[in-house]
């Protein structure tokens, strides 16, 4: 709770701040009054932001990089889908074991590989996303390949079940919400300013007695588990898993997310998420240029924001603060 | 009964050696100063000290534990802390956040109380967010704790690493040219503050160029001269040494010193 009031406390008195929770919260009432296709853009972006949010402590406030935390994602997606559709497992039980195989990959893959830095840790990361979607690929006999798994049961306890678009959008904002308060809890403890104190300086760290690889380490595995929570949820959401859903593209899309939301900070993975999510089909109406549209659209926010769309109300201050 | 014992440190770097068979006794509660011209090992001899680079040869004692070649993470878990000679802040924090970094070392905080609010998690905060504040006030940075410390003037900034290194409660402060590129005010001010770090049962050990600084603080005072120890003693004795005029005070430094 403390961390929603220090939001609200920052966000009061700045109205760019204010337009920018406003925004997101008339959108998500838009989409829940009216329904329809927009809906299930939402309930994309706000898995995203769980998965986002855990990038967010490895990369934002630990300075490391990971190009393959799609993997995690992929381990407890395939764990929830082979479980509930294929054995009958209940959803949260499957989850559970999901996020203990994908936590427990984690930290093996993490140990070796969180000993390299800079582009070196990005390859290796890279290799471990690869290697993930290789093994959806080939293992047939349980993945069903290329063809995927269809029938997922959607998300649920019992008897109880999350069934319609809207109950399921207000599961995933709680989920989301959930995501940014934990890190922001993160953030401000003793845990999460050893993590930015790895980001500042290594050496520094050290001389003040900061175990840096077991801090990096922990931070890969807390973001795994957020990764996991965001695979487990997507497949119970659409319903279906196949290698593509967290291929590639799963990467470049959640790094748009945290760049252009702003890296580092507590909110910045909801909000580029909301609007990497809703910017394509803002588009639209220019049709034939609408890529190109959403290209320009990223590339000035990079530019007039470098980072992200949760430091604008910092700018805006800034800004009132020269001008008074 | 000395502090940190060093016995015949080593340091070679290929065909040239660093630090050439150094022993020196480090006692508690005092003030020592090792100098030295450009080029004579003292830095090397830091960062062997401090777990940074290993020793070629030798063996480093603090605290009655042998802590040489450790990882430096645990030696200053023993209560040895270093500052850099570049400083090394995290400057994309807050004045008061690299404070209550320091505190690291004696707080115990992990993932349950970033998560839960538990009550003696909450009270370590409390009590971290007031030691940080009171050292910020001890070393007159109690305004600056809200300001980013990649902003603060130099002089400061040099201020905000000694400050975020006693929030480590250090039994043993190495500071690496503390002074470097402060201007005489901030160095007096400096002085006065390492007095009084001392005076509060916190033994220093530092490397200095400033020869007055070294002059005034210093209890006591051992020259290295191409990785070799070539005097120590006190600050006078140090001074009036014969080699120590040849090596090192016989240039323009012994003009004003």
């Amino acid at each position: 709770m403390n961390s929603l009031i220090t939001i609200w406390a920052k966000a009061r008195g700045n109205p760019i701040a204010l337009l920018l929770w406003g925004l997101a919260a008339a959108l998500v009432l838009y989409s829940f009054v009216t329904g329809g296709y927009f809906i299930a853009v939402l309930h994309f972006a706000f898995i995203y932001t769980v998965l986002v949010t855990g990038l967010n402590v490895f990369m934002g406030f630990t300075g490391q990089v990971s190009f393959g935390h799609n993997a995690f994602a992929a381990i407890s997606g395939y764990t929830s889908a082979v479980l509930t559709a294929t054995y009958g497992w209940e959803p949260l039980p499957a989850g559970l074991v999901g996020l203990a195989g994908a936590l427990t990959c984690a930290l093996v893959v993490g140990y070796p590989v969180l000993r390299l830095r800079g582009h070196y840790l990005a390859m290796a990361t890279l290799a471990i996303g690869l290697i993930a979607y290789e093994v959806a690929v080939q293992w047939d006999s349980v993945t069903k390949g290329y063809m995927g798994i269809s029938g997922v049961p959607p998300l649920g306890v019992g008897s109880f079940t999350v069934v319609s678009d809207r109950g399921l959008l207000v599961f995933l904002l709680i989920a989301a919400v959930l995501a940014l308060l934990s890190a922001a809890g993160i953030r401000r403890s003793r845990l999460g300013r050893a993590f930015v104190a790895v980001a500042g300086s290594e050496d520094a760290a050290r001389a003040l007695g900061i175990d840096v690889a077991r801090y990096k380490l922990i931070a890969f595995t807390i973001s795994a588990a957020y990764a996991a929570i965001a695979g487990s949820l997507f497949v119970h959401a659409v319903g279906f898993v196949s290698p593509e859903v967290f291929g590639l593209a799963m990467v470049v899309l959640s790094f748009t997310m945290l760049y252009v939301g702003g890296i580092g900070t507590v909110a910045g993975p909801m909000l580029g998420a909301i609007i990497i999510s809703a910017l394509p089909e803002s588009f639209r109406t220019f049709k034939d240029y609408q890529d190109l549209a959403y290209g320009a659209a990223l590339i000035a926010i990079l530019i007039y924001a470098p980072r992200g769309l949760a430091s604008l109300p910092e700018l805006w201050a800034k800004w009132r603060g020269k001008d008074a | 009964m000395s502090l940190l014992r060093i016995e015949g440190l080593t340091r070679r770097f290929g065909g040239l050696v660093a630090v050439d068979n150094v022993t020196l006794d480090i006692p508690p509660q005092r003030l020592s100063a090792v100098i030295g011209p450009n080029g004579a090992g003292k830095t090397t001899l830091f960062n062997m000290i401090s777990g940074f680079i290993p020793p070629s040869a030798g063996t480093v004692h603090f605290d009655g534990h042998e802590i040489t070649a450790q990882p430096p993470e645990s030696i200053a878990r023993r209560g040895l802390i270093r500052t850099f000679q570049l400083v090394q802040l995290f400057e994309g924090l807050t004045v008061l956040e690299n404070v209550k970094i320091g505190c690291h070392l004696h707080t115990r905080g992990g993932l349950l109380a970033a998560l839960m609010p538990l009550a003696w998690a909450q009270a370590e905060e409390v009590a971290v967010e007031a030691e940080a504040h009171r050292l910020l006030e001890e070393t007159g940075l109690a305004d600056q704790a809200a300001t980013s410390a990649a902003v603060l003037p130099y002089g400061q900034k040099r201020l905000l690493e000694i400050t975020r290194a006693l929030a480590a409660r250090p039994k043993l402060l190495l500071l690496d040219e503390p002074a470097a590129g402060l201007n005489r005010q901030e160095t007096d001010a400096l002085a006065a503050l390492l007095r009084r770090i001392v005076a509060n049962g916190t033994a220093i050990l530092l490397i200095e160029h400033d020869m007055q600084l070294v002059m005034n603080v210093a209890d006591q005072v051992a020259v290295l001269d191409f990785g070799r120890l070539i005097a120590q003693g006190r600050p006078e004795e140090v001074r009036r040494n014969p080699d120590v005029i040849a090596a090192y005070l016989g240039s323009q430094e012994a003009a004003r010193a």
